[in-house]
């Protein structure tokens, strides 16, 4: 069983690795958003310093759904996820493999690069680290719940604005613990309260999130 | 004349009745579909459709475009639902004990689930994984090279013809041993070499007792136990 799921996983890396330059992409995009604010909205450290924890935090979540939208994309086109869904294996540990893969393609590279840009809009050491915190706990959190919306639309040829419309509203909690802790952490006041609530959010994402992208793609490939 | 797992088919007796005994009215029959209804949208594809199959048997699905035959292989498969009637095998609804069925059954589709920028062999070592059984690289090639892709093994299959794609699906089938074989027209894309060895593989498949249902546009004669079931006359 768990064969199963570490020889999905390695396949999926194996062929983030071959298409490079679409791995870019979606970082490329958080980046952007990023370095583009102190352009649009002003220079000024006072202000960068105020809004660092909504503008990170919301590039990575439109990079994350932006990045999510081929999750099961080409596996549908060539048959790869009939075979999947034929598998004897259970569908839910195969999709949470694909979704793990996912994550450490799009999700950890989000990780890395987040420490730079807050010292780039000139946030605190402290918020710094409470940034990192929250972006562990809320990226895969991100890819478990965007996969169940990508699931549901994966059979549609115009999925996207109905994918946005479903995960969305699922991400605004996110959203709001993440740069609540964030701004708590940078005000130096204690943010346990908010990561653990995120935490618990990804726990229940990690168990039930898989069983609900299984079910969401027998129906789409039906 | 071709082997799949070389050891294991030295083990068994060749027995020029063992094709006829498993095709007799005796043996149970081990898949059954039960007043199957099928619509696509408002339109009604068939219903009332009622089947049984041997082992040893094979199943031509025949039809004019658009009767249905692709809808009913997907039942067959258990990809799709039918709004009416079961699909039962060994005497079991199959969305009941999809596991079991599941690694009793090959389906090979329109989609070749042949990932492009994989090499065959990367290919033959995920349908293993999927199905649970080890990575055995002597056989894998060997498979590979009795259908025809001897010299192809480990170059992407985006670079492979239509035709060689097919080969690699045909190849899953052989690595990845299940009772039936559930495939929607499997002569397209091949040249003659390749009618021949699904052919081939098809009697092969018939005289282990295997089953099989495939649709297809043109006669191919296969020998064995053929029922054959016009979807266009119901």
């Amino acid at each position: 069983m768990f064969q199963a799921f570490y020889a999905l996983l390695k396949r999926d890396l194996l062929l983030a690795f071959r298409h490079r330059g679409e791995l870019a992409n979606p970082l490329l995009f958080f980046l952007m958003i990023v370095t583009l604010y102190p352009l649009g909205v002003s220079p000024e450290t006072e202000m960068l310093r105020k809004i660092a924890p909504g503008v990170i935090w919301i590039a990575a979540l439109l990079a994350a759904l932006f990045s999510l939208e081929n999750l099961f994309r080409s596996d549908f086109e060539d048959g790869a996820l009939e075979q999947m869904l034929l598998s004897a294996q259970p569908l839910s540990l195969l999709a949470l493999a694909k979704v793990l893969a996912h994550w450490l393609v799009s999700g950890v590279p989000m990780l890395l690069l987040a420490p730079v840009l807050g010292l780039l809009l000139s946030m605190p050491e402290k918020a710094i680290l409470a940034l990192e915190l929250t972006l562990g706990l809320g990226t895969p959190l991100l890819s478990l719940v965007g996969a169940i919306g990508v699931a549901l639309t994966v059979g549609l040829r115009r999925g996207g604005v109905l994918l946005t419309l479903l995960v969305m509203p699922l991400y605004i909690p996110v959203l709001i613990f993440a740069t609540n802790a964030v701004t708590a952490a940078a005000a130096g006041m204690p943010i346990a309260g908010q990561i653990y609530f995120l935490a618990s959010l990804l726990m229940l994402a990690l168990t039930l999130a898989p069983v609900a992208i299984a079910a969401a793609l027998r129906i789409s490939v039906s | 004349m071709f082997s799949v797992m070389g050891a294991k088919h030295a083990r068994e007796e060749p027995n020029p009745f063992r094709a006829f005994l498993l095709s007799s009215s005796n043996s149970p029959p081990i898949l059954a579909i039960v007043d199957l209804e099928c619509y696509r949208g408002d339109n009604l594809l068939f219903t009332g459709l009622a089947f049984q199959l041997r082992e040893g048997q094979l199943m031509q699905i025949e039809g004019a475009n658009g009767s249905g035959k692709t809808s009913l292989l997907r039942i067959l498969a258990g990809l799709s639902r039918s709004s009416e009637g079961e699909v039962r095998w060994r005497g079991l609804d199959i969305l009941r004990q999809r596991a079991v069925y599941f690694s009793e059954m090959a389906y090979l589709g329109h989609a070749l689930g042949v990932k492009a920028d994989l090499s065959p062999i990367e290919n033959l070592k995920i349908a293993l994984a999927l199905a649970g059984l080890p990575f055995d690289e002597d056989a894998v090639y060997r498979v590979l090279e009795r259908t025809g892709l001897q010299g192809r093994e480990e170059i992407p299959a985006r670079s492979l013809s239509a035709g060689q794609k097919q080969r690699v699906a045909l190849a899953r089938l052989l690595v990845c041993p299940a009772k039936l074989w559930i495939m929607d027209e499997p002569f397209t894309a091949l040249d003659v070499d390749g009618v021949a060895l699904v052919r081939g593989l098809l009697e092969n498949h018939l005289e282990k007792g295997g089953m099989a249902v495939l649709t297809s546009h043109q006669a191919v004669e296969v020998r064995g136990d053929v029922v054959r079931l016009n979807l266009s006359d119901r």
